[in-house]
């Protein structure tokens, strides 16, 4: 199969969802309305509730959901062949992700633009608040584990990108500078901050870093994941503007480059697929494709982190209600595009089914690594670039996301750990909030062995948790729509599925865990075990609640018998 | 009108947006922590009024006219239905 044909099979797919399927979502299911005065008209008061340019709000929305998982879920899942992870990220983003983002947005944007935390607490009831809350912080640990193993084989298997991942900090911290203190103009602040990045990747290219076999008494990998943590932590406990926001900034940018390098190379180059469709010669130890896949491949599939994104920042900033379409479905589109990519590096790059199968020798192997040579062949074949050069590239830019990710989620962790300290009436100095976050985040890393092999063990894990999420958000739209006595079949079908194989994969994982004699990831497994029951369990009575009940169509807030409709006070 | 004019327009929209693509994701930490530091910095200056001894009232008590009109939404925001201070009565 040419690459390029399976390119354009994906793209009119993830299209034809956008210009048809998502229109019907709106007119039918969601009922927008350009009329509707959204919150960021209604409570504009020029910081969260701004109302915003649709193409720049999808250029932020796209930004902060795309990130390094939706190119390492689909590079480790295509060991089971290019077909099936193909499919689940098509029909995927299509309707599932699509559909969640574009609810989520929406029904976020009907209640005054309030995050999902808040609306599970309104649809779902006061235990639906703290489920999220567990549920967060489980995916904020996960990511952070993940994403530190993630970077760290890139760093080892691609030395060439030590230098312009580091140096990339670098880079950001004087754009920072510019902008806030020089007060430079920023189109030519970008310009600066991109060439001297891809300047970096050059240097890396022609001198790359290998560390001796023992660094301060640690190995290679043991140092970069400690490294790294001390980096998450400095990072995060940094104003903002010196480090964080510059580089959200390049890496947004930077994503747009690497996509349009990417493609433009398969289709210049159009390399044939050298992966099986189906792989019917798994290497041995790989889990069953079913139900493991779906867990695998979360974002670009579909991931409950989008549901976060839309609610908290998104809806108050949308101008009409209409853009919700464009913003939510097409930034579920990105994303799946930005997988689809992924796949077809991992499974096109390659000259022979031997070479592939030598890099997907067990599960877990390849993964980022296959995305980065493969698709450095294919940036070399397409582009002309050396296959040196053009896999530093991709490294570099798989890292930066995973590091952006990693230092903004112990960001995150640490309000969540202050927060859970102000609960129990104790107030957490950030020092010592980020502390906690780190020491757990490197103790979840170290937990299957001292070259950080946990981390991605709990790749699947981190997948579940992410499908736990979405299901929570589909259960309050799907709750939402029953109080609108709308039908709600077409979020409760994906909600269903999505349940299912999470709960599915949850119980196969604890199989291998037991066996594999991992008794912390067999414990955080039976924590989001009885998470998702728990969820399942909740949705099911608020569903049936809301179904019975009779609600006022404008707030969603009950009627109660003999009251007159706008009498009873809104409830938040 | 001429083709100067178009470029320069699609520049400058091209700018805006991207500040705009630049500063929106984080404009809630900023002024949150701008505000935090008005807060200090408002404490500084009432701290005689407060009964806290400042040695450097001499110098801020020209400052209390620019915080005056924020003491009604600072005394609020830390949780004083009332405020704390008897020369300036807001509510």
């Amino acid at each position: 199969m040419n690459s390029l044909v399976l390119a354009i099979i994906g793209i009119a797919m993830m299209l034809a969802g956008y210009f048809v399927y998502s229109k019907y979502l709106a007119r039918r299911v969601y009922r927008l309305n350009s009329e509707f005065r959204t919150p960021a008209h209604e409570l504009q008061d020029g910081v969260d509730y701004v109302p915003t340019n649709k193409f720049v709000l999808w250029g932020h929305h796209f930004t902060s959901v795309a990130g390094a998982a939706p190119i390492v879920g689909p590079a480790v899942a295509v060991i089971w062949g290019w077909l099936p992870a193909f499919l689940w990220v098509t029909i995927g983003t299509v309707f599932f992700a699509g559909m969640h983002d574009m609810g989520s947005l929406w029904a976020s944007v009907r209640n005054r633009g309030q995050s999902m935390g808040m609306l599970s607490g309104r649809y779902i009831g006061a235990r639906g608040r703290n489920l999220f809350l567990v549920v967060i912080f489980l995916l904020l640990l996960m990511v952070v584990a993940a994403f530190a193993t993630v970077i760290t084989n890139l760093l080892i298997a691609t030395p060439t990108s030590v230098i312009p991942v580091w140096g990339a900090i670098a880079v950001a911290a004087v754009i920072g500078q510019m902008i806030y203190r020089w007060k430079m103009n920023l189109l030519l602040t970008t310009v600066i901050g991109v060439v001297a990045l891809y300047s970096l990747i050059l240097v890396g290219d022609r001198f790359p870093v290998v560390l001796p076999e023992s660094i301060l008494g640690m190995t290679p990998a043991t140092f970069w994941i400690v490294t790294l943590f001390l980096y998450a932590g400095v990072a995060s406990l940094l104003p903002v503007w010196v480090l964080l926001q510059p580089r959200d900034y390049i890496n947004g940018v930077q994503l747009f480059i690497g996509l349009g390098i990417l493609y433009l190379s398969v289709l210049l180059a159009s390399p044939t697929i050298v992966a099986p469709a189906v792989n019917q010669a798994v290497p041995e130890g790989t889990p069953s494709i079913w139900p493991l896949l779906f867990v695998t491949v979360a974002c670009g599939a579909i991931s409950g982190f989008h549901g976060m994104v839309s609610s908290g920042t998104s809806a108050k900033q949308l101008d009409k209600e209409t853009d919700g379409r464009f913003v939510g479905y097409f930034g579920a589109v990105g994303e799946g595009l930005l997988a689809l990519g992924a796949i077809i590096a991992a499974t096109a790059g390659y000259q022979t089914l031997a070479d592939w199968e030598a890099v997907y020798s067990a599960f877990n192997e390849g993964g980022v690594s296959a995305f980065v040579n493969g698709g450095g062949a294919i940036v070399n074949a397409g582009l002309g670039l050396p296959v040196g050069l053009s896999a530093t590239i991709l490294a570099t830019m798989a890292v930066l996301f995973a590091a952006t990710t990693m230092d903004t989620a112990v960001r995150l962790q640490r309000f969540v750990v202050q927060e859970a300290g102000e609960i129990l009436g104790v107030r957490v100095p950030n020092v010592a909030a980020t502390l906690v976050v780190v020491v757990v985040g490197v103790a979840l890393t170290f937990s299957a062995g001292a070259d950080g092999s946990g981390g991605l063990l709990i790749w699947p894990l981190f997948g579940t948790t992410n499908q736990l999420l979405a299901s929570l958000t589909l259960a309050i739209i799907a709750v939402m729509l029953l109080r609108k006595k709308r039908n709600p079949v077409l979020i409760l079908i994906p909600l269903v599925f999505v349940m299912v194989v999470s709960v599915y994969a949850l119980v196969v994982q604890l199989g291998t865990f037991w066996t594999d004699q991992n008794w912390l990831l067999l414990g955080l497994d039976v924590v989001i075990l009885v998470a998702s029951l728990w969820v399942a369990l909740e949705a099911t009575i608020a569903m049936q609640a809301a179904r019975k009940g009779q609600f006022d169509p404008e707030t969603d807030d009950p009627v109660l018998a003999g009251a007159g409709r706008g009498d009873t006070a809104a409830s938040d | 009108m001429t083709r100067r004019t178009t470029v320069a327009d699609g520049m400058r929209s091209l700018s805006a947006g991207l500040r705009e693509f630049y500063e929106a994701p984080y404009r809630r930490t900023l002024s949150r922590a701008r505000r935090d530091e008005d807060d200090l910095f408002t404490v500084v200056v009432l701290a005689e009024a407060l009964g806290v001894p400042n040695p450097a009232s001499y110098y801020t008590v020209e400052l209390l006219p620019l915080v005056a009109e924020r003491v009604h939404e600072w005394h609020t925001r830390m949780g004083m239905e009332r405020s704390p201070l008897d020369s300036v009565s807001c509510c």
